[in-house]
């Protein structure tokens, strides 16, 4: 009934479509650092109106189901006249979206350093940018580095959903795997095995670095 | 853009939108009834199915969740599991939402303070009135922040049970959209329903929250 063959023969195509869901995750997650950044001294910086825009922004990203976002932007972009590859809005798509979630995890270590830190380095004679060049930013990143590594495990995760627009990652190719063999059933359990590998891997570095950091 | 296509379909958007809430409701009950049940088996079972439930807690946390659904609808049924659309959506996404409920009861079971139980052992309370009276009422009202937002996570899942055809309210708007060719206008509506009704569950959870942490704080 279950075929042990199918099953292992499934696990060559789909590493090979495994590049793709880790480019898909890796941008994606590079893109939402950066956004991210942009986005959490907008939230955090004195002016109204970046701040709105900030907290619109989250709202909206942390609102709206990642796939209902690939298929605006995979349809949006047309309409306005930006012609770009599937893959490309896909990431860009991941990484704005994983952006909203990054910023937020920075507001939250910046927000758990202790204000006497700051104080005491503006108490002896240090600037405003030294103060976040070496005093907050250091910390707020070194503390923030698990909760990172669990939004880049959510996120491979979530590009199984960039299939939809027709990115031959995993979940596509395990998709087109099954419909040529009629065995689903091995085809998605070795998809799902090879998910698990790249998630277990990531979740042991974020243990790694928990641990570091608490020594 | 065309908005009249909304007078057309509006009665089956709605129907869409009304199927997307049973859906997450139920679902989040369910796997949080299971959650519940696989962290207690955690803290009391014997050591062998705590294995058990530690490997199913890592390999649902560790695969998508449109993977699993492949698995249980097209998979199932070669091994004689054979179910329509809707009850093998609310099985997904109980069977998906369970570990992380379970991992966040698992929690809240740790910021009751030792001594508590130990007290209720002390004056000779029975295991599962300990559990009941209290373990459950103090582990809960510190998970209740967790729980609201992991059931948010899940209102957003149920977009993904339309790929394995289930009538909620993005299959709705997938078929507004091929039958009238309008992808921006729908996708647009979507995005402004899961966000309205989004806002709308993380209000009433906050309030919820402040309700309940209310009574955390002692009294003289």
């Amino acid at each position: 009934m279950f075929s042990i063959p199918t099953f292992l023969d499934s696990f060559g195509p789909l590493f090979w479509a495994a590049r793709y869901t880790l480019l898909v995750s890796g941008l994606g997650i590079a893109l939402g650092l950066v956004i991210g950044a942009l986005i959490c001294a907008a939230r955090l910086s004195g002016v109204a109106f970046l701040r709105t825009f900030a907290a619109l922004w989250v709202s909206f990203l942390r609102g709206v189901p990642l796939l209902v976002q690939l298929l605006l932007v995979y349809f949006l972009l047309p309409v306005i006249g930006i012609d770009v590859p599937a893959l490309v809005a896909a990431v860009v798509t991941v990484g704005i979206c994983a952006s909203a979630y990054i910023s937020e995890i920075w507001r939250g270590a910046i927000g758990a350093l202790p204000r006497g830190q700051t104080e005491a380095a503006r108490a002896i004679g240090m600037g405003p940018g030294d103060v976040w060049t070496r005093i907050v930013l250091p910390q707020a990143v070194t503390m923030s580095l698990p909760a990172l590594i669990n939004e880049l495990i959510l996120l491979v995760k979530a590009s199984s959903l960039v299939s939809v627009v027709g990115i031959m990652e995993i979940t596509r190719a395990s998709q087109a795997q099954a419909a040529t063999t009629f065995r689903p059933m091995e085809v998605y359990l070795a998809a799902a095995c090879i998910y698990l590998m790249i998630n277990l891997c990531l979740a042991a570095l974020g243990r790694y670095l928990e641990h570091r950091m608490a020594v | 853009m065309e908005w009249q296509i909304l007078e057309q379909y509006g009665p089956m958007l709605l129907r869409g939108f009304g199927l997307t809430i049973m859906c997450w409701l139920l679902g989040t009950v369910f796997s949080m009834a299971l959650g519940l049940l696989i962290a207690l088996a955690q803290r009391h079972g014997p050591t062998p199915l705590r294995w058990l439930l530690q490997a199913y807690i890592e390999v649902i946390r560790g695969t998508p969740f449109l993977v699993q659904l492949f698995v249980l609808y097209y998979g199932g049924p070669l091994v004689g599991l054979r179910l329509d659309a809707v009850p093998a959506g609310l099985l997904g996404l109980t069977i998906y939402g369970s570990p992380y409920f379970a991992e966040i009861f698992r929690s809240g079971f740790r910021a009751v303070p030792i001594g508590q139980i130990e007290a209720a052992r002390a004056i000779g309370m029975p295991e599962h009135v300990i559990i009941r009276r209290v373990l459950l009422p103090v582990a809960l009202v510190s998970a209740l922040p967790a729980l609201v937002n992991f059931s948010i996570i899940l209102t957003k899942e149920t977009v993904i049970l339309s790929i394995i055809t289930v009538p909620e309210l993005m299959y709705q708007v997938q078929r507004m959209s091929t039958e009238t060719f309008r992808y921006l206008e729908a996708n647009l509506v979507l995005a402004l329903f899961f966000w309205l009704l989004v806002e709308t569950i993380s209000r009433f959870g906050r309030k919820l929250e402040t309700r309940i942490t209310h009574y955390l704080i002692e009294r003289p």
